[in-house]
């Protein structure tokens, strides 16, 4: 335990140990095939991520250099503060993180609504409209856009944050995702609770969601990544400078004549921190995010 | 609380699954009801038609003086102990406990002074700020009988309560129910499919098969006199012996035994006879010839199994396929003595039988012929 190396200690906090593995110390570098193809992966996928981080301490020069410069001659942390001074970066963070909380809230709470009548009502047509809800999946954004666009505009949102929020506040993977998780809850509580007096709503609110944590921390995990990263519709329906997202906010650094990519990427590296961060506290939910593809009926 | 009563209720599930078949019962105020019969037979169907949790296809169901098949859960006031407890995973026991009364917008205090009275009642004063996950099967079973009574419902509903408990237990819960039920009074409809349990709760009980009430009475008089071959064979352990006999000119023959039985009518009939009536001599009494299969000495009493010249009668309620013992078409024969009787497997005797201790039943309709 006393010669664990750096480079371990943040692999072991990460992975726990199953709760059949025995002390997690003793089993130190076991080698597997897998390592063939995991360990050139990872470089793969660190790479882009590192270089972002270098380029963002470097000159603009420095940044045009070929071959790549991979170790600057200064650290410039002033680019950082450079962004901040030359554009609203401040309030393009603040936009995107009050988009991002409502869409999630939104989604949260209009899926859970349609999830449980999906999963436990009976009603006329049920199965019918639960698979035309699944199969706007299949329904490419490019192709909802311009509708979209169009009735927003009708509703006086274009330019607003609100054209950002109310068009996502809920959405087909999510009713799908809350619908299955919920068919799985033994219906016999439901049972007992309406008796008890509770209502529809009650029963919903009071014991289905309570139960339903990992699958509501999933949802508002994925929508959280999604809304971040959205780009093309903040990018058409947002004009005004102050109103911008991160995503939209970062494009003002790549001009048509000059890009300024050291900013650009001091820029991008701050625009992840609260992504990181959120992977770091919910990891494993946007494991069980990714692994839904696959779910359980 | 209220008496409860189903009126020719009948409900059929998707698929034409008759699960109840024109119920007709009515459960008189305080009265402890057992809805007893094999596992299919509808007894959860009917406790859920009561609970609102099913919608009878035809038929009425009384709660009181109300007519409830388009009331909801919520305003039906009955309460229900499920075979899995359903017990808030997520909720302390107090919670548990508080829950129905919570949603029923119970003033605090109020709550908290019936909890404090129920879970006294029923032993749980320390498990009140435990989980469900944290308590045994005894402690949760009382939990959801909790959560159940603390509401003081107009009527209370079991379905098979104690069967996830193991052998003991049970005994001593079935003794607890009994005497809550003698303290509360509330009207009680409790289902099982363990007979042990129908004869000993109830004041009367109801005996199901495919949906349809056998039979409907106190439980030693439905064991006494079944009013068809079903009821017969479903109640009593071990069952009643059948053999197949036929009636001619008040005259009863079925394989090795004979005896009188004034006005009935010629026809083929089953035979019964409980395993206690039976005795190990004959002295006067009709007889039939028995040989000793296998001997069970169980201390207070000894049981006894083997066979004799005839053929067994199917009932409907047997637990499950028993292979018939083929072996020159001879019936099965159980009998229960006193534990002073020695007797050895492959030992041929006669056994006894008062003829007012047999039972005959049409073998076309199964009905019971007095
Ligand atoms: N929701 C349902 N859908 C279809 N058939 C059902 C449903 N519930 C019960 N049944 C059928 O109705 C019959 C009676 O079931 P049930 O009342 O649960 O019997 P019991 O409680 O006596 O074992 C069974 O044949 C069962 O398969
Ligand atoms: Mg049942």
């Amino acid at each position: 335990m006393s010669e664990r190396t750096l480079f371990e200690a943040p692999v072991e906090a990460i992975l726990k140990p199953l709760p059949d593995e025995g002390e997690p110390t003793r089993r130190r570098f076991l080698f597997s095939g897998w390592h063939l193809v995991l360990l050139p992966l990872a470089v793969v996928m660190i790479v882009p991520l590192l270089w972002m981080l270098i380029t963002s301490v470097e000159t603009l020069n420095e940044t045009r250099h070929f071959p790549p410069i991979l170790v600057p001659h200064q650290i410039r942390w002033q680019n950082y503060t450079q962004v901040l001074r030359q554009a609203p970066f401040a309030r393009w963070m603040l936009n995107t993180l009050i988009v991002t909380t409502l869409v999630v809230i939104g989604n949260l709470f209009f899926c859970s609504l349609a999830g449980y009548a999906f999963a436990r009502f009976r009603f006329f047509g049920r199965d019918v409209v639960f698979l035309l809800v699944l199969a706007t999946l299949m329904v490419p954004f490019q192709v909802i856009m311009i509708p979209t666009f169009l009735i927003v505009r009708k509703l006086g949102l274009i330019d607003t944050l609100w054209a950002l929020v109310v068009p996502n506040l809920a959405g087909a993977f999510g009713i799908f995702l809350l619908r299955q998780f919920f068919r799985t809850l033994p219906i016999e509580l439901e049972e007992a609770a309406r008796i008890d007096g509770a209502s529809r709503l009650g029963v919903l609110f009071k014991i289905v969601l309570p139960l339903s944590g990992p699958a509501l921390a999933t949802l508002a995990v994925v929508t959280f990544l999604w809304t971040w990263n959205d780009f093309l519709w903040p990018l058409i329906t947002l004009y005004t400078p102050t109103h911008y997202t991160l995503q939209v906010g970062l494009t003002t650094f790549q001009g048509a004549h000059q890009t300024n990519t050291h900013l650009l990427m001091a820029a991008n590296v701050m625009s992840m921190v609260p992504v990181l961060l959120l992977f770091f506290l919910a990891q494993r939910y946007f494991i069980r995010g990714i692994a839904t593809t696959g779910l359980k009926g | 609380m209220a008496e409860v009563v189903f009126d020719g209720v009948t409900k059929v599930f998707p698929g034409e699954t008759v699960a109840l078949d024109d119920l007709t019962l009515e459960i008189a105020d305080g009265e402890f009801m057992i809805l007893v019969g094999p596992s299919g037979c509808g007894k959860t169907t009917a406790l859920r038609c009561v609970a609102g949790l099913e919608r009878p296809t035809r038929g009425t169901i009384r709660v009181g003086d109300r007519v409830v098949n388009d009331v909801t859960p919520r305003d039906r006031d009955v309460a229900m102990v499920f075979q899995n407890y359903a017990l808030y995973p997520h909720m302390s026991v107090y919670r548990n406990l508080a829950f129905g009364l919570r949603q029923r917008r119970v003033p605090k205090a109020e709550i908290d002074r019936r909890v404090r009275e129920i879970s006294a009642m029923l032993g749980l004063d320390d498990l009140l700020r435990r989980r469900p996950a944290q308590l045994s099967g005894g402690q949760r079973q009382r939990v959801a009988m909790g959560r159940a009574l603390v509401r003081e419902p107009r009527a209370f509903l079991l379905d098979e309560p104690l069967s996830n408990l193991d052998a003991k237990l049970r005994v001593q819960m079935r003794a607890e129910l009994k005497r809550l039920h003698a303290r509360l009074g509330i009207t009680t409809i409790y289902v099982t499919h363990d007979q042990t349990e129908a004869m000993t709760l109830g004041d009367r009980i109801a005996v199901m098969s495919n949906g349809r009430l056998q039979q409907l009475g106190a439980p030693q008089e439905v064991y006494d006199h079944p009013a068809n071959l079903f009821v017969a064979g479903f109640i009593g352990s071990p069952p009643m012996n059948l053999v197949r006999g036929r009636a001619e000119g008040g005259r009863v023959v079925a394989g090795d035994l004979t005896f009188e039985r004034s006005r009935i009518p010629d026809g083929e009939v089953a035979v019964g006879i409980r395993p206690e009536a039976l005795s190990p001599s004959a002295d006067g009494t009709p007889s039939f010839e028995f040989l000793v299969d296998v001997v069970e000495p169980l201390g207070d009493e000894v049981v006894v199994h083997g066979t004799t010249t005839g053929s067994t009668v199917e009932t409907g309620a047997e637990e499950e396929e028993v292979p018939t013992q083929v072996e020159g078409a001879r019936a099965p024969i159980t009998a229960r003595f006193d534990p002073g009787v020695r007797l050895a497997p492959g030992e041929r005797l006669r056994l006894g039988v008062r003829p007012d201790r047999i039972h005959v039943f049409d073998l076309r309709t199964g009905a019971a012929i007095p």
